[in-house]
Parts: structure tokens; C-alpha cells; sequence
């Protein structure tokens, strides 16, 4: 009985509130139930943040490489002379190829170190969630801070690196009188940042440490999603362990892999903070990277034109990798 | 093409027994079922002859070779999964040539034997496609195709039709049995589903808990369990087992399943049961041993009365339940002849095909 009454109330509960809904229908109501127009209520936000934050400054530079402004002066349009004028000089040139050297090394060798890492981490063992975690520590850490750890590591006098080496260096090594490594004397050690081809060694020691993370757990994530009986009939098959990478891993993680190296070249690319933390460019450009050089144009010799120029040469270089990577995913068929 | 020997065989995962000592010989050229319920350990004992998984204990043979510690691609077998395992990335031919290519098989022989597996399996047209662009049917086909192509020493079976439809299901069954007749090798084959064991198997080994039941050829399993579960789990709809007492009847042995029903045990089997007169046991009769009233063909068969409970028509026969001392009995009737649930029916049980079960032991007697 009781539960009658309540089912009887909870009806007119419902009708009275549903007349009160269609009373109150008003013309945003109507306007959003259709799709189109939430579809673009609902992408104005992002595209608000798009145009603020990256449009805006994009289509600044753009112009301002066109002119020859100068900090604090209004600019006129000069056409594209910011661009031939680079061209032209030495550094520009340098800068440029340094940037390519430096992304493919480095994006080359956080690819192969960060497949090994994940193929160990894939591993079973003990503490095995633990060391995934501390994987990605360097990730975490700000870059500025982490850059500026690795400056006193590599500093001239105080390199952390030169001290290990120099005590190896100068200690005997026996075992059971017999003597394995003799005292080879006093070591210097590089000049990790002083000398051109080690600095160049330097900063991309650096960015492969903070970069192989991503990489790494990338990686890791992409090895989870190979089904484990494809294993069992390459086993089954025949395949070593080295034949299994190669004809069952590697394509299974393909496109991760792809997506991951362009992501990873265009960060790489574009890199600045390290850089600037740890050489500021040098020594004798040594070290310069498009990035650092237009900040360097700009900041320091307040061409903000030329600036703008150099690091719009950024663009075209990149578009062309990613295109390039794009079509070959959509080639093996990755839909 | 060898004989393939399983040695008091163990399996367990961490504290879980997963397979509790299995002892079977597989003759060259058999094709020997495992069948049980899930979790049984069929997959288990599968995979440790296929070398994919590690023996706790006991001893596997392939031909004369001890096999514990010789890894899978050095066990000349070849294994079809439940789902397959295709490689997505490659075509159907990469598919089923990457072991020979593995094995650097000359070209022609490589293309030789891919040929004259896709012709057996009727799949010539699909060698170019990748395995996203197959049905379900067609990625069995293929499956098989990449074991056959081997010529291994034995074929490894999954539960490779418990992914497609029923219609399909039955399909590829007869067509298994057809490539094992073209095909000769000795093949393991694993399914849950006692009907595929039944029409595919020279012998059947059904399994339980760990353990083996029993083995036997399908007929032999059919008409002589061994114990309750194989008479429970082998035929369908599977056996009544009702609680009987054993009786003397002054010249012979008889059963009473409830006050009106006593039915006389066939004088060949007295010998048999005269041990457990007067014991509490299982009484076990299939579904097609309980028919409508008919014309006895042989002196064991006996008419009984009983309130007909529930009806399952299945076309050719339908289904009565009945309910004999609070048990639910199941008989095959001819349709026409079944009475309207709550009204008495007569029934004809034939006990030639009669089983006592210990229900101490669950041994068929
Ligand atoms: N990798 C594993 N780790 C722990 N326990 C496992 C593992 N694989 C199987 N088992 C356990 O071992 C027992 C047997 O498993 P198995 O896969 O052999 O069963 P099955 O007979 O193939 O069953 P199904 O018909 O469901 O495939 C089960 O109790 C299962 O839970
Ligand atoms: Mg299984």
C-alpha cells in the first residue's frame, strides 16, 4: 500500500516538473540541442587560446621579420632582407646546421636508449613499478633546474665527471698482487663547455637525459598493447628473441614509435632553456641553435626583426618532417 | 608424426595446482581431444607441450627426444590459437611463410608449400591481404594454414572454433577432421565443448580439476564413464543421476528410485553389483534411454508412471521433465506421444544402458 502511494507521487513529481521544463524552453535551450551549433559552443574556449596564445604571436613575428625593428622603435617593412641578410652571415649558417646536428643525434639516441629502457622495464622484476616511476624523474623536474644541476656537473673546475675520471686515473687496480691498471698520473679531463665539439657533446648528453623518459615510457606503453600471443606463435614459429623485436615489436609499436621520434624532433628542434642554461650559445657559436640565436638577436642586440627571422626559419624545416613522417604513417596503414 | 608422451605431469602458478599429475601417450597420427570444464588446465597442459610454458614437474617426450628444456622452435610443432595470433602486419602469405622463412627454407619450397596449403584450405585468393581484412572464418583458415605449412611433427589446438558462430562452428569442424585425414599427424586438439570432442577425436581425454577422468575413444567414453563427472559432462542433454537403494528380489537384483518406481537390474550385470546390495548409490540413465512408452525390443527394457513437469520441444524430440523424489529427470520422447504437463505419462527405460554410481567414490560401477 505504502509503496503504491510513493510510486503515485513520484509520477506527478516527474509530470509537474516536465511541464515545467517545456515552459521554461527558451531559444539558447533549442539552439544547443542542435549539434552544429554546440559543436562550435563547445570548441570556442580552445580556439579562444589558440588565437591569444599562439596565432597571435605567430602572425607578430611573422610581420615583425619583416621589418627592421628595433627595441623600442616602431618598424618599417623592409620585405624579406631580415632573411636574406641571415642567409648571408656566418653565424645564422652555423646556427643552423648546429640545430639540425644536434635534434637528429640526439633524437637518435634517446630512440635506441629509450627502446632499451622500455624493453627492461617491460620486464617483470622486483621493484619493477618503482623504477618505472623513477624512470620519470627528469621529466618531472623543471628543466631550468635540472640544466642548471648539470652545469656544475660539467663546470671546468668543479666537473663532478673530471673528479671520477681523475681518481680512476691515478689509482692502482690490483687484484691478488696482481696489478690490473697501473697509476697513469694526473688528469685533466675535458673541458666539457669550453671546447666547441665537446660543449656541442654536452648539451646533447643533457637533452637525451631529460628527454628519454617520455620516450622510454612511451615506448613501455606501446609494448603493453602488443598481445602476448603473438609472442607465443612467434615462439611457436621459431623467433629468437632478437627476431621477435624485429618481426613482431617493432612493427606492432610503429606508429606509437613514429608519432613519438616527430613529437620528440620537434621539441628537440625548437629547444632553448638547456642551451641557454648551460653555454648560452658558445663557445665561438659553437653551440648556437636557431632558438638561442634569435633570442640572442633579439634580447641582447635588440634587433627584434632579425630575431623574429631567424626563428621563423624554424618553420619550413619542421614543416617538412612532419610531413615527410606523417605520409609514411599513413602509408603503413595507420588509420 | 610421433608419438608425443606426457609424464606425471605438473603445473602450478605460484600456490594455484594448475595441472595435477597427467600421464598420456598420444600415438603417431592420433588426434586426441582434451576436454573439460573451464579452468581444468587444458590450455596449461597444452602449452607445456607446445614449450610455452615452464614444467614444475614431470617429463614430456616428443617421439624418443626429452623436451622440458628444449625451447619451442626446436620442438617441431606447430600450435593454433583461439584467436588466432595473426600478425597484424603482415599478409596472409608473410603470415603463414614467416616460420619457413625463419628456418631459411629455400624460395620455391617456401612458395611451393604455401601454395598447396592454401589450395587444401581454399584460401589461394586471400594470400595478399592482411589479416584486418579477413572474417573470422577466413583467420582460422589462416591459422591453420600457418601450422600445416610447417609439416610439423605434431598440431597444437586451442579452442580454435570457440570464436566463430555456431553455424560456421560446425563447418569448420568437419573440415578439421577432413584435413587430418588429408594431413596425416598427430594432432592435440582443445575444446570445452564435448560435442566437437565426440565427432573430432580418435580419443578423448577429458579432464577435471587438474586431473585426468579419463580416456577413451568417443564411443567407449560414451557408453562406459568411468566416473560421475565423465558420465555428467560427456552427451547431451547429459545423464539423470537419481539416489537409488540396491535391492535383492528374491531371483535377482533390482533398484528403487521412489516408492512406485523399482526397476529390475539386467541379470548380466548382477555379478557386477552383487557387492553393493542394499547400499545408498547414484543411479544414472541418459536423457535417450528414457523414451515415451514403446514396443520393448529386449527383456531389460521396463515401463514406469510419472507426472509429466515441464516440456522442451527440439523438434525431432522433445524434452520431459519430471520430478522423481524431489530430482529433476529428463526423457526423449517422440513428440506426438507426450502428454500435457500434469498429466501421468508411461515411460520406457532401457536398462542395458543403466549406470551405478558410488557416491562415496564417484566411480561408475
Ligand atoms: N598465468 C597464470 N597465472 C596463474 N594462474 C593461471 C595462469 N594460467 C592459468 N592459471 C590457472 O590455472 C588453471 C588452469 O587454467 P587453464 O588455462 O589451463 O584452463 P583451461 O582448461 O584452458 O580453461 P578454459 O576452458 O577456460 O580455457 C586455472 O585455474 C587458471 O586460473
Ligand atoms: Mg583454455
Amino acid at each position: 500500500m505504502a509503496e503504491t502511494t510513493a510510486k503515485t507521487a513520484a509520477t506527478t513529481r516527474e509530470s509537474a516538473s516536465r511541464t515545467a521544463e517545456k515552459s521554461r524552453t527558451s531559444w539558447i535551450t533549442t539552439q544547443l540541442e542542435n549539434e552544429r551549433v554546440l559543436g562550435y559552443v563547445l570548441l570556442t574556449p580552445a580556439f579562444l587560446l589558440i588565437i591569444v596564445f599562439i596565432a597571435y604571436p605567430f602572425a607578430l613575428g611573422t610581420w615583425m621579420a619583416l621589418t627592421d625593428k628595433v627595441v623600442g622603435q616602431p618598424g618599417n617593412f623592409i620585405g624579406l632582407a631580415n632573411f636574406a641578410k641571415l642567409l648571408d652571415s656566418d653565424i645564422f649558417r652555423t646556427a643552423a646546421w648546429n640545430t639540425v646536428f644536434f635534434t637528429v643525434v640526439a633524437t637518435a639516441i634517446k630512440a635506441a636508449l629509450g627502446m632499451w629502457l622500455a624493453v627492461l622495464l617491460n620486464r617483470k622484476f622486483s621493484l619493477s613499478r618503482v623504477t618505472r616511476a623513477a624512470v620519470l624523474l627528469p621529466f618531472i623536474v623543471p628543466t631550468v633546474l635540472s640544466t642548471l644541476v648539470w652545469l656544475w656537473m660539467l663546470d671546468g673546475t668543479f666537473s663532478v665527471f673530471n673528479w671520477i675520471l681523475r681518481w680512476l686515473w691515478d689509482m692502482e687496480i690490483s687484484v691478488f698482487g696482481l696489478v690490473i691498471k697501473e697509476d697513469f698520473g694526473y688528469i685533466r679531463g675535458p673541458n666539457w663547455l669550453g671546447e666547441p665539439s665537446w660543449a656541442m657533446g654536452s648539451i646533447i648528453m643533457a637533452n637525451v637525459w631529460r628527454g628519454l623518459p617520455f620516450f622510454a615510457i612511451s615506448f613501455l606503453a606501446a609494448l603493453q598493447t602488443v598481445p602476448s600471443e603473438l609472442y607465443d606463435a612467434a615462439d611457436i614459429d621459431g623467433a629468437s628473441g632478437w627476431r621477435k623485436f624485429w618481426h613482431v615489436t617493432l612493427p606492432m609499436i610503429k606508429p606509437v614509435a613514429i608519432v613519438v621520434v616527430v613529437f620528440s624532433f620537434v621539441v628537440t628542434f625548437a629547444d632553448f632553456q638547456l642551451v641557454y642554461v648551460l653555454t648560452r650559445g658558445g663557445p665561438h657559436n659553437s653551440t648556437h641553435l636557431l632558438a638561442t640565436l634569435a633570442y640572442q638577436l633579439s634580447m641582447h642586440a635588440g634587433n627584434l626583426g632579425e630575431g623574429a627571422a631567424a626563428a621563423l626559419f624554424m618553420v619550413p624545416l619542421l614543416f617538412v618532417v612532419i610531413v615527410l613522417q606523417l605520409t609514411y604513417l599513413r602509408r603503413i596503414g595507420v588509420d | 608424426m610421433a608419438q608425443i608422451l606426457l609424464k606425471d605431469l605438473y603445473k602450478t602458478y605460484g600456490e594455484t595446482p594448475a595441472v595435477r599429475g597427467i600421464n598420456l601417450t598420444i600415438d603417431e597420427n592420433e588426434f586426441v581431444v582434451l576436454v573439460g570444464p573451464s579452468g581444468c588446465g587444458k590450455t596449461t597442459t597444452l602449452r607445456m607441450i607446445a614449450g610455452l610454458e615452464h614444467i614444475t614437474d614431470g617429463e614430456i617426450y616428443i617421439g624418443e627426444r626429452l623436451i622440458n628444456d628444449v625451447p619451442p622452435r626446436d620442438r617441431d610443432i606447430a600450435m593454433v590459437f583461439q584467436n588466432y595470433a595473426l600478425y597484424p602486419h603482415m599478409t596472409v602469405h608473410e603470415n603463414m611463410s614467416f616460420g619457413l622463412r625463419l628456418r631459411k627454407l629455400p624460395k620455391d619450397e617456401i612458395q611451393r608449400r604455401v601454395k598447396e596449403a592454401a589450395d587444401i584450405l581454399d584460401i589461394g585468393e586471400l594470400l595478399a591481404r592482411r589479416p584486418k581484412q579477413l572474417s573470422g572464418g577466413q583467420r582460422q583458415r589462416v591459422a591453420m594454414g600457418r601450422a600445416i605449412v610447417r609439416n610439423p611433427e605434431a598440431f597444437l589446438f586451442d579452442e580454435p572454433l570457440s570464436n566463430l558462430d555456431a553455424k560456421l562452428r560446425v563447418q569448420m569442424r568437419t573440415e578439421i577432421k577432413l584435413i587430418h585425414q588429408r594431413v596425416r599427424t598427430t594432432v592435440v586438439y582443445v575444446t570445452h565443448d564435448q560435442v566437437e570432442a565426440m565427432t573430432l577425436a580418435d580419443r578423448i581425454v577429458v579432464m577435471n580439476d587438474g586431473i585426468v577422468e579419463q580416456v577413451a575413444s568417443p564411443q567407449e567414453m560414451y557408453d562406459n564413464p568411468s566416473t560421475r563427472f565423465v558420465a555428467g559432462f560427456i552427451g547431451s542433454p547429459s545423464m539423470n543421476f537419481l539416489p537409488c537403494k540396491l535391492t535383492g528380489n528374491g531371483s535377482g537384483l533390482s533398484v528403487i528410485l521412489s516408492d512406485g518406481i523399482r526397476l529390475n537390474v539386467p541379470a548380466d550385470r548382477e555379478g557386477r553389483y552383487r557387492d553393493y546390495l542394499d547400499r545408498d548409490l547414484t543411479f544414472g540413465i541418459r536423457p535417450e534411454h528414457l523414451t515415451e512408452q514403446r514396443q520393448h525390443t529386449n527383456a531389460d527394457q521396463q515401463d514406469f508412471s510419472c507426472q509429466v513437469g515441464v516440456l522442451e520441444p527440439m523438434g525431432i524430440d522433445t524434452m520431459v521433465f519430471m520430478n522423481i523424489e524431489g530430482e529433476d529427470v529428463c526423457a526423449r520422447a517422440a513428440p506426438k506421444s507426450v502428454k500435457n504437463p500434469g498429466e501421468d505419462m508411461l515411460f520406457t527405460i532401457d536398462m542395458q544402458n543403466m549406470h551405478l554410481i558410488d557416491p562415496g567414490t564417484d566411480k561408475v560401477l
